[in-house]
């Protein structure tokens, strides 16, 4: 394997959580929800990942466990912010801060025991292929749900029925109401996809990334993951080009480090979190970008007439 | 006939409820503790008891809790006041931290300098550095409009970092056997303890003081009455004239300068040296004291002597019944989840609602 092999591969590993999250919190976001609660809910997911698959000794198990613990905060999220009309900024703030917390209170006996991890796909067979073999054929199935979530999402947002109502929640929920639509169901919908996306992002990180549960393992990723959504302008495409981005931003800060150039690890590790701030400032520069995009009634709790 | 329970709005806002809710938000905390407990296989009335009344049953503990409360108190009024005009801050642990490393640098870089006035400029450093750091997302949003929340939460991790290599790095003592830490902090360069020997320092005036000047500012002020504007009626303040733009420099930096300085009064005080962890995210746990006490800053005096019970209530636990003090920020977590639940109740009543047949059944337009 050759070493610029070796580091596409890397890259591609930190690019996944990045993106299960991503993708998920676009469709929330296209229905007009902010869910602040990325993190939480993708810490969750590791854990309880981690924790089932420790258990039963199947990393499917494991993914099947992130998924519902995903799913079960957002359901939180949801029943809060569009059943009772809370603040979502507020209430997303409360599943980040609960997430953390109850992670680690279930993680504190897993820490330190050996994890179960996810083995590699050999997709037909090409594992051994020259060049491309491993790149293309050889990866974790994750990797390959991440893009064909991906590509599912885009085209449900943009060639279905129900993507385009989801769309027009998210623009104008008072219109959507008056069309007959179910805002809050189909709000709600939304956020447990989102919810499910997460959790297979930390189910990612604790069963494949680093086969181990560690206290705050997500490191702020759902946090970018947030700003990626942003950074893609709520497209799809745009949003795996930056999804990768951030992976091998993220990677690149540990090469450096292994290379031993003179600047600090700490310099190195912080990175991504100010390329996180770099990339905001651009696409808000970019007025007709980001205002064209953006789904009109972002962040606006639904109270429909009775 | 079946019967639902509909959420009915309110003509106006319930003031009681905007009072009760937090004592609900508690209840319903402490019922979801006792069966996390039960869960865990401990007895719950037990643990309940340990976590949140015998951490008030001593003298000593008492002291811990003004001390612990101090910072959460600190940031959560500045929080309080940001939050009232719509302004996220959610980085206050970062500005803690930047501001704790200002102030720093006075015991560190002029360690011979002993005098009443070095802890005086400690002080303010360390609340210039709150405020800078809180500039950052403040320049951001008014200059490129880059949401706030972001990144405010970004420059945690990034403050984060930068105290771990100083402490690793240039500030460590150099006499120190190679720990990350700073010197210690001796004579001027620390609070003044103000109960004989015990814990509660110098720091407990200022607390007092921010929670008095901004309860002043708030109900008094001209000031006051902007960010109430502002946050509660954006398009009226526009029109009144309020600018928004000022509005984001002042709650960034006045909610800024207050983490700084509760900051500096960290490591001054109880911490005594700078260390790669000087905050058990009082920042982060400020947002939900902000909440808890009403944004409004006499009750998040109040709010904050509850959450320092929480600290001191999981360390409890961890001693007596050997569980993970991680059931903190369990509690933290879900305390804020409660009160914003509850909070519905403000400006909606619960209704039981029996079903009625359709007035138009069948009678869709064609």
């Amino acid at each position: 394997m050759t070493g610029l092999e070796a580091f596409v591969l890397t890259v591609i590993t930190a690019s996944t959580p990045f993106l299960l999250a991503a993708i998920g919190e676009l469709v929330v976001e296209r229905s007009g929800v902010l869910n602040l609660g990325v993190e939480g809910m993708m810490v969750m997911g590791a854990v309880c990942g981690f924790g089932a698959a420790h258990l039963t000794g199947s990393p499917w198990l494991g993914v099947l466990a992130a998924i519902l613990a995903g799913a079960a905060m957002a359901l939180l999220f949801g029943f809060l912010t569009q059943i009772l009309i809370t603040n979502q900024v507020a209430t997303g703030l409360s599943i980040t801060l609960l997430g953390l917390g109850l992670s680690g209170l279930i993680g504190s006996n897993l820490v330190g025991l050996p994890g179960e991890k996810m083995q590699p796909l050999n997709v037909f067979g090409l594992n051994e292929m020259p060049i491309l073999g491993t790149l293309v054929f050889g990866q974790d199935p994750l990797v390959y749900i991440s893009i064909l979530l991906t590509l599912g999402v885009a085209y449900f947002l943009y060639r279905t029925r129900a993507g385009l109502i989801v769309r027009a929640v998210g623009q104008s929920h008072q219109s959507a109401h008056s069309l007959g639509y179910k805002v809050i169901a189909v709000r709600l919908s939304c956020i447990v996809f989102g919810g499910c996306c997460a959790g297979l992002a930390g189910a990612y990180l604790s069963l494949s990334y680093t086969p181990q549960w560690i206290e705050n393992m997500t490191a702020g990723r759902g946090w970018i993951a947030l700003a990626l959504v942003v950074f893609s302008t709520w497209m799809p495409g745009r949003l795996a080009i930056g999804a990768y981005l951030f992976g091998t931003v993220w990677i690149l800060g540990l090469y450096a480090q292994a290379w031993g150039i003179g600047i600090p690890s700490q310099f190195l590790s912080s990175l991504p979190y100010l390329a996180t701030i770099v990339a905001l400032i651009l696409i808000s520069t970019n007025r007709r970008l980001s205002v064209v995009n953006t789904p009109a009634s972002l962040g606006q709790g639904f109270v429909p007439d009775r | 006939m079946s019967a639902k329970i509909i959420l009915e709005k309110r003509h106006n806002a319930s003031p009681m409820m905007r009072y009760l809710s937090p004592l609900l938000a508690i209840g319903l905390t402490v019922i979801a503790g006792g069966l996390i407990f039960l869960a865990m296989g401990q007895p719950p009335l037990k643990a309940l008891y340990l976590y949140f009344i015998d951490p008030l049953t001593s003298i000593w503990s008492l002291q811990e809790l003004v001390v612990k409360a101090s910072p959460l108190i600190l940031i959560g009024c500045g929080l309080a006041v940001a939050f009232r005009a719509n302004i996220w801050n959610i980085g206050a642990e970062g500005q803690l931290l930047i501001g704790a490393l200002f102030g720093s640098s006075i015991p560190i870089l002029f360690g011979d300098w002993q005098s009443p006035l070095a802890l005086v400029c400690m002080l303010l450093l360390g609340a210039l550095g709150g405020a800078l750091f809180g500039a950052i997302p403040a320049l951001l949003k008014n200059r490129f409009r880059v949401n706030e929340i972001l990144t405010s939460l970004m420059l945690v991790y990034v403050a984060q970092l930068l105290l771990d290599w100083m402490v690793r790095g240039p500030w460590r003592d150099p006499h120190g056997y190679n720990f990350p830490k700073s010197v210690s902090f001796e004579g001027w360069h620390q609070l003044p303890i103000i109960i004989g020997n015990g814990r509660v320092h110098m720091g407990i005036i200022l607390v007092i003081l921010a929670v008095v000047i901004l309860y002043w500012m708030m109900t008094k002020t001209i000031k006051g009455f902007e960010i109430r504007v502002i946050g509660g009626a954006p398009r009226a303040g526009a029109f009144a004239g309020f600018s928004q733009t000022r509005m984001v420099w002042f709650c960034l930096l006045l909610s800024g300068a207050l983490a700084g300085l509760a900051g500096i009064i960290e490591v001054a005080g109880p911490v005594g040296q700078l260390q790669p962890s000087i905050s058990p995210n009082y920042g982060f746990t400020a947002i939900i004291v902000a909440f808890l006490g009403r944004l409004n800053s006499i009750g998040v005096m109040m709010a904050g002597l509850l959450l320092a019970v929480s600290y001191l209530g999981g360390e409890g636990v961890q001693i007596e019944l050997g569980i993970s003090d991680k059931t903190t920020h369990v509690f933290q977590g879900m305390l804020l989840f409660f009160i914003l639940m509850c909070d519905t109740l403000i400006y909606y009543r619960l209704r039981l609602l029996s079903s009625m047949p359709k007035l138009t059944q069948g009678g869709s337009l064609p």
